[in-house]
């Protein structure tokens, strides 16, 4: 049949809908889609799909320890670290563990071999069966910890590599988090509405998915309520429009209670349909 | 008076999950309040700028983080950098962007000493000028990393103008999550006003925030945006404050003028929008109006 293929669901603006219509899109497709929950700073998507946990593991960073009776201070690491993680102060070394990446640069650079590596947890990772066998994994960031990217490349790296379809709920934005979600992807579906806030933060996003190549079509959430610019501007740019969802009271409210569209309006499980054949088409164009 | 009592007061105004209404209330906060200045610290997908139409009075560049630059002619393809990379972002001198982490240690370890940093041009930020006064923001590069630093940078600058100008707040438009922007918007600020909406996911998130604002002990007051479209989990947000003592300084009832505000570049108080606009008032007197 058809290859794997991986879709990201991202968005400039935050609150556009984007948990809505992935979590519709996944109940629309046949069982045993996988789906990564990448909003690992704010994750919703279990609300909706409500998974049985069955694993749960701690995931972290691996960041410096100093052997005082080793250490000379002589200044090196301090000198390398790029993010001001490793700091000597007179005969001492302090590290701030919050600000350390991890990437290993002040141990290299130890000529006394005095530094050693610990685990640090950041985050955990949760793996489990949702909603029509949905295989479901989710990053969650600790609170107080600021680094959500490592969280996102390690939920990529726990992903089954035999699924057929993962989905990938990103988080808004256009940063970091967002760039590791999206990387690596076939396709990418933006959520926006059409407000002047919609379509700026939507100008962003197709900047970013420009730039990591990916292919990228339009939904848009809420399109009766503002104007036409949204629409526009996806013309203009040649962007497929692959969906719209007026605002209607009904969905609102379903979705406030944790809803998907196809449980709050079931018609919308052939129109899903419809979206991910026509991204199917677009990513085998694209291939071309 | 203590040096401290002279220092600008700041607000910083954020939800956790984005699209709760954050940046409407902003913009309303920030015609409603006299003597401040604004900050646009959601720096990922900034949109005050839309509502503020500030006129730019001064550019200034941002420089993220260095990136590696190979002299690709002299390198030798021994795969060191590869090898030491903790990124996967680097295979035989070329590097991928993307991954890249910025690090630095390609260029310590390359034996052939043909790696430097170079700082990279990763956006701007601005001085401005609104019908309601002074504003800083800023615009990130696309795909660029480091917003938090960003926000950094926005917010000193913004207390520096207050500071100079005698401004008795900065109101700070803050981004979503609980990461390294969200982290950079609190830190130190004397108040936080969180605004969610009456929604199972809405509700999550503002749980995740307030952990936040309790783990780095800052005051935060809870305000229900749309509390109209689900009284049932509004009232679930309210007993939630309630036993964790959070106060709830308003909530504003759903209506599409808001939208059409947004849309023609208007305040929800400029626009008058009924319901929506005396509700916000209250509000802001309770967060600002009588400090
Ligand atoms: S591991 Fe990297 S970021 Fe952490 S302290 Fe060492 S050099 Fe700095
Ligand atoms: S700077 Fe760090 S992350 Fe980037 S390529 Fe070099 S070693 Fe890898």
């Amino acid at each position: 049949m058809d290859t794997p293929i991986t879709i990201t669901i991202a968005s400039g603006k935050g609150g556009t809908g984007k948990t809505l219509v992935a979590t519709s899109l996944v109940l629309s497709l046949p069982e045993g889609v996988q789906y990564l929950d990448c909003d690992v700073e704010a994750p919703n998507a279990h609300i909706f799909l409500q998974p049985q946990w069955e694993e749960e593991l701690k995931t972290g960073l691996v960041v410096p320890r100093v052997e005082a009776a080793v250490c000379t201070a002589c200044g090196e690491c301090n000198r390398v670290c790029e993010f001001k993680a490793i700091v000597v102060i007179v005969d001492k070394v302090l590290v701030f563990d919050e600000l350390c990446h991890g990437c290993g640069a002040c141990s290299y650079i130890c000529p006394s071999d005095a530094i050693t590596e610990i685990e640090k947890a950041i985050g955990i990772i949760r793996k489990g069966r949702a909603r029509n066998g949905i295989r479901f994994l989710q990053g969650l960031l600790n609170i107080g910890e600021p680094m959500a990217t490592p969280i996102i490349r390690r939920l990529k790296k726990e992903a089954a590599t035999n699924a057929r379809i993962t989905l990938r709920d990103a988080p808004p934005g256009t940063s970091c988090p967002v760039i590791e979600s999206v990387e690596g992807s076939d396709f990418t579906i933006l959520v926006t509405e059409p407000t002047p806030f919609g379509l700026n933060d939507l100008k962003l996003a197709v900047g970013m998915g420009r730039e990591l190549h990916v292919p990228m079509g339009v939904i848009i959430n809420r399109a009766d309520a503002g104007d036409d610019r949204v629409h526009r501007y996806c013309g203009k740019e040649g962007l497929p429009i692959l969906l719209e969802i007026p605002l209607k009271r009904e969905i609102a409210q379903g979705y406030a209670d944790g809803q998907t569209l196809i449980d709050i309006l079931p018609e919308y499980r052939d129109r899903f349909q419809g979206v991910f054949a026509r991204i199917q088409e677009e990513v085998r164009h694209a291939g071309k | 008076m203590p040096e401290s009592s002279r220092m600008p007061k700041q607000l910083t105004i954020i939800s956790g999950k984005g699209g709760t209404g954050k940046t409407t209330f902003t913009a309303a906060f920030a015609q409603l309040t006299e003597n401040k200045v604004m900050a646009d610290c959601d720096v990922d997908a900034a949109d005050l700028h839309l509502v503020l139409a500030p006129e730019i009075q001064k550019t200034a560049p941002f420089y993220g983080s260095r990136t590696p630059v190979v002299d690709l002619e002299r390198c030798t393809r021994c795969g060191i950098c590869t090898q030491v990379c903790r990124f996967d972002a680097i295979h035989g001198g070329v590097l991928n962007l993307f991954a890249c982490d910025h690090c630095a240690l390609c260029m310590h370890a390359c034996p052939e000493n043909i790696i430097t940093m170079e700082e990279s041009h990763s956006g701007d930020w601005f001085i401005s000028n609104t019908r309601f006064g002074p504003m800083v923001h800023a615009r990130l590069g696309i795909a660029e990393e480091n917003s938090g630093k960003l926000v950094t940078v926005v917010r000193k600058e913004a207390l520096n103008l207050a500071k100079e100008q005698g401004a008795e707040w900065v109101i700070i438009d803050g981004p979503p999550g609980i990461g390294c922007p969200v982290t950079a918007a609190l830190t130190g600020v004397t108040r936080v006003l969180i605004i969610t909406e009456p929604t199972l996911s809405g509700i999550h998130d503002m749980e995740r925030v307030l952990s936040l604002t309790t783990h780095f002990n800052i005051p935060a007051q809870v305000c229900v945006n749309k509390y109209d479209i689900h009284p049932d989990n509004t009232r679930r947000i309210e007993s939630y404050c309630r036993q964790k003592g959070i106060e709830i300084v308003g909530k504003i009832p759903f209506d599409r003028g808001v939208i059409e505000a947004m849309v023609s570049g208007k305040t929800v108080m400029e626009a008058d929008v009924p319901g929506v606009a005396p509700a916000v008032r209250q509000v802001w007197e309770r967060v600002i109006g009588d400090w």
